[in-house]
């Protein structure tokens, strides 16, 4: 019965070509689109840690004055002012915490012949390795005491390794960045977490990889260059040791809920006896996020890929309602031969399993175009110039939704069109010519 | 002429709900993307105040050390300026659409509160000109009015700098009807008089709907291993200039890093460049969402035509003119893209609120849905033309020889 309504269906459908063609496309169109935002979406709000991202938190500890207007509505961004990044790392309160901020230093290629580069990487506290499991190709990170005693020691990413030494092991040798030596302690396997969330989230959070990472105080006190966010109130002037100015990044790992609770009340002490200094005289409570959590508060997905995402799903909405339309108007226009069929015995059942063939496939027939937009789609988006570019790749888990999508929209949309044709009554429309 | 057609409709009540609903949520959606689109473009073309087309810029990093910033910045600059074709140059630690963006808070009295954050734009002296900023008040920064930066020390020249220039939209904003001229502001420590006041100058990041002229220039000279040189020359002119720069640059000292060579233009344009893709990703679905709507009015409506080929020659035959038919299904599409509309309008301010609420998007403007709702009359009439003009070849004979399909 199955095949003889499928031919019913190729039949009618191949009946009005020009229809059929601009029901496939409208369903094709709107699968298209909204498969490829979706697919970027779910990449760039994938986990950048699998595994360790549950036990990742920021502290939350807003130092700003109290202001008013736009600046006191901007909402905090995590950033710490350099004693309390410090308290918190002396504090040795969470089971491994860390500090940090970007920077960047000009390299000097050990062979003279070749010119110097300037390179981004990032100034960071002994935990931050082990913490975010950062996987080494050789020799591991540094010591808190290292931190302490301000060691010229520095861990290389594995495209700055490969670019300074060719295929020669990178351990041990001697890197100059900027006007100083580091020796080289610690070689990364390519590690680029995506997003790259332990940075500030901004526009550029994806697509970067940090190539150096060099001890905070080292760096400090040698005045490297930092880059990234550096926001000062007060007047003591735009300086890294105030306290009145919020650059540093902090990250701690807490394992389990009663760690998280433990340290979240070890915040509010601390942010009690610094406001009797008077400090942090904004009345919000300490706060603490997981990685997740964070990244969705700071906005780590640009707003106008959400808007990309509910423009495509309103397009595929607008196609659905049209081909809702269309195919109700197209199966009542047959309402004689339904009429015929009901009164040769065929139950409501068979006819609406027949119509709802006919729309299944147009909607497998969407589906099948939708798919190769998506692809299309994708293939468009990694050639935008963002960071996230790259990402945009169907994993399995969305090409099975893709599916579920297409035949859900076509089962959707011949639903109701079927129903009212099983609905036709046999005898009313025999009496009419 | 309007009863019969009610009737008609009510007959068809769900499929004519279905296409009320779509040409409602076309209305809606077209409607907020055309204003998204608007503002968008508002944004891309906000003017720098710079002289845009005569601009090419270079990065330089001095590796020396100790570095002698402010001596290296003026060798390199009297090198820059004997360039054949350059008519001015400068150091700067800022531009426009650059990189970095460095804000200082603005208070009008001593120790007084903030009322806005203005980015800094600091140079050598000559800056301004060599930018092209057009002084429409008050004067240039004089010769003895520059001191460095001191960004080894937090940038504290900020604290002493005796004189700076604003924008107009800036003085207008810290004095509103008073004018800015000689008044004094505190973007540091110390008192900061205004001396002049430029016509336009745009932040570094410009982003959101105000405060994108909050910008001052400073008499303050870059003292970082890091700086941007800025050169004018006629537009042919600027490629060859640009790659004579960084050759003049190294030859003059081995010892540096010359990087992101570009003209003032690609700035711009890499700036803009999401938005550029944001405007072609409205206007397709924009288009789309149009042409699906008229695909599925036209479908619908010679699929009604086929179905009342035979009430249409009875009509013939009783005395309508081909005009009457015509003009049934003319007003019969009319009425229908007419309920559409009144339902789009409910929905095009709600969704309007919505991005408001989620996207920061001002309030939609009067004038997008009358524009919105002509468009799709038009656009109904033009796609139910076709069938219209068949059913009106349709013969009266076709009221005895068609059955009811």
């Amino acid at each position: 019965m199955f095949a003889y309504y499928l031919e019913l269906a190729l039949r009618s459908l191949t009946r009005s070509r020009a229809l059929t063609a601009l029901m496939v496309l409208a369903i094709g169109l709107g699968i298209g689109a909204s498969m490829t935002m979706l697919t970027v979406l779910h990449v760039m709000s994938g986990d950048p840690l699998p595994g360790r991202s549950g036990s990742l938190y920021v502290p939350l500890l807003d130092a700003r004055p109290l202001g008013h207007g736009r600046r006191a509505e901007a909402p905090p961004n995590g950033d710490l002012a350099w004693p309390d990044a410090l308290a918190l790392l002396r504090a040795r309160r969470a089971a491994r915490q860390a500090a940090m901020a970007g920077g960047g230093a000009p390299v000097r290629p050990p062979q003279g012949a070749r010119l110097p580069f300037f390179e981004s990487g990032r100034y960071v506290t002994a935990d931050f390795f082990p913490m975010f499991g950062a996987p080494f190709r050789a020799g591991a990170g540094w010591s808190a005491q290292d931190d302490d005693a301000r060691a010229r020691v520095v861990v290389l990413n594995a495209g700055l390794a490969a670019r300074l030494f060719g295929d020669a092991p990178a351990l041990g040798r001697s890197v100059r960045l900027k006007n100083t030596d580091f020796r080289v302690v610690g070689v990364l396997d390519d590690w680029h977490p995506q997003p790259l969330f332990y940075a500030p989230v901004d526009e550029s959070v994806f697509g970067r990889a940090d190539q150096f990472f060099l001890p905070l105080q080292t760096a400090l006190d040698l005045k490297m260059d930092f880059q990234g966010r550096l926001s000062c109130w007060g007047s003591e002037g735009d300086q890294r040791g105030s306290g009145q100015c919020a650059w540093l990044q902090f990250w701690v790992q807490l394992d389990g809920p009663a760690q998280a609770g433990a340290y979240r009340r070890f915040l509010q002490d601390y942010l009690g006896e610094q406001r009797a200094h008077g400090r942090f005289p904004r009345p919000q409570a300490a706060a603490l996020y997981g990685l997740m959590d964070w990244l969705d508060l700071q906005g780590a997905v640009p707003g106008d890929l959400r808007l990309q995402l509910w423009l495509a799903l309103g397009f595929l909405f607008v196609c659905m309602v049209n081909i809702v339309a269309l195919l109700l108007a197209k199966f009542l226009r047959r309402s004689g031969e339904i009429s015929v069929r009901r009164a040769l015995g065929a139950r409501r059942r068979d006819i609406f399993l027949q119509f709802g063939v006919e729309s299944a496939v147009v909607g497998l027939a969407g589906g099948a175009l939708g798919l190769a937009l998506a692809e299309l789609g994708l293939w468009s988006v990694r050639q935008r110039p963002d960071g996230y570019a790259q990402l945009a790749r169907m994993d399995p888990s969305m090409l099975l939704a893709t599916f579920a999508l297409a035949v859900g929209a076509s089962v959707l949309a011949g639903l109701l069109p079927s129903w009212r044709a099983c609905r036709v009554a046999p005898a009313l429309q025999l009496k009419t010519p | 002429m309007l009863r019969p057609i009610l009737a008609t409709l009510t007959r068809h009540r769900l499929t004519v709900l279905l296409l009320v609903l779509q040409v409602a949520f076309t209305c809606a959606i077209v409607c907020n993307v055309a204003f998204m689109i608007v503002q968008r473009t508002a944004l891309m073309r906000l003017p720098s105040g710079l002289a845009e087309d005569e601009l090419v810029a270079i990065e330089s990093i001095d590796l020396a050390e100790p570095g002698q910033p402010l001596a290296r910045h003026e060798a390199d600059l009297a090198a820059l300026r004997a360039i054949p074709g350059v008519s001015a140059a400068a150091a700067v630690d800022a531009l426009p659409f650059g990189r970095g963006e460095w804000g200082n808070g603005i208070a009008t009295a001593p120790g007084g509160e903030a009322m806005l954050t203005a980015a800094a734009f600091d140079g050598t002296p000559g800056e301004r000109a060599a930018l092209g900023l057009k002084l429409v008040e008050g004067r240039d920064f004089l010769p003895g009015e520059y001191l460095p930066l001191d960004s080894a020390h937090g940038w504290s020249g900020i604290d002493r700098v005796p004189a700076a220039i604003v924008t107009r939209a800036l003085a207008a904003r810290l004095f509103p009807g008073q004018g800015a001229l000689g008044r004094t502001v505190y973007p540091g420590d110390g008192p900061v008089r205004i001396v002049g006041v430029v016509e336009h100058l745009l932040r570094p990041r410009p982003r959101e709907r105000d405060g994108n002229e909050y910008a001052m220039l400073f008499p303050m000279l870059p003292d970082d291993a890091q700086v941007i040189y800025v050169l004018r020359t006629a537009p042919a002119q600027r490629e060859r200039v640009l790659a004579r720069a960084a050759e003049v640059l190294a030859a003059l000292d081995h010892d540096r890093i010359l990087r992101r060579p570009t003209t003032f233009a690609q700035m711009r344009e890499a700036y803009f460049r999401r938005d550029r893709t944001m405007i072609g990703l409205l206007l397709a679905a924009a288009g789309g969402l149009l042409l699906v709507t008229a695909l599925g009015i036209a479908g619908l409506a010679s699929f009604w035509v086929q179905q009342r080929r035979r009430t249409i020659g009875v009509r013939r035959a009783l005395g309508a003119t081909r005009g009457d038919i015509l003009r049934y299904f003319q007003a019969e599409n009319f009425l229908i893209v007419g309920f559409g509309i009144a339902l789009g309008a409910v929905l095009c301010y709600a969704l309007n609120a919505l991005l408001m609420l989620h996207y920061e998007l001002p309030r939609l403007p009067p004038p997008y849905l009358p524009a919105g709702a002509a468009l799709l009359w038009l656009l109904g009439q033009g796609a139910v033309l076709g069938p219209a003009l068949r059913a009106a070849a349709v013969p009266p004979v076709a009221a005895i020889r068609d059955g009811a399909r």
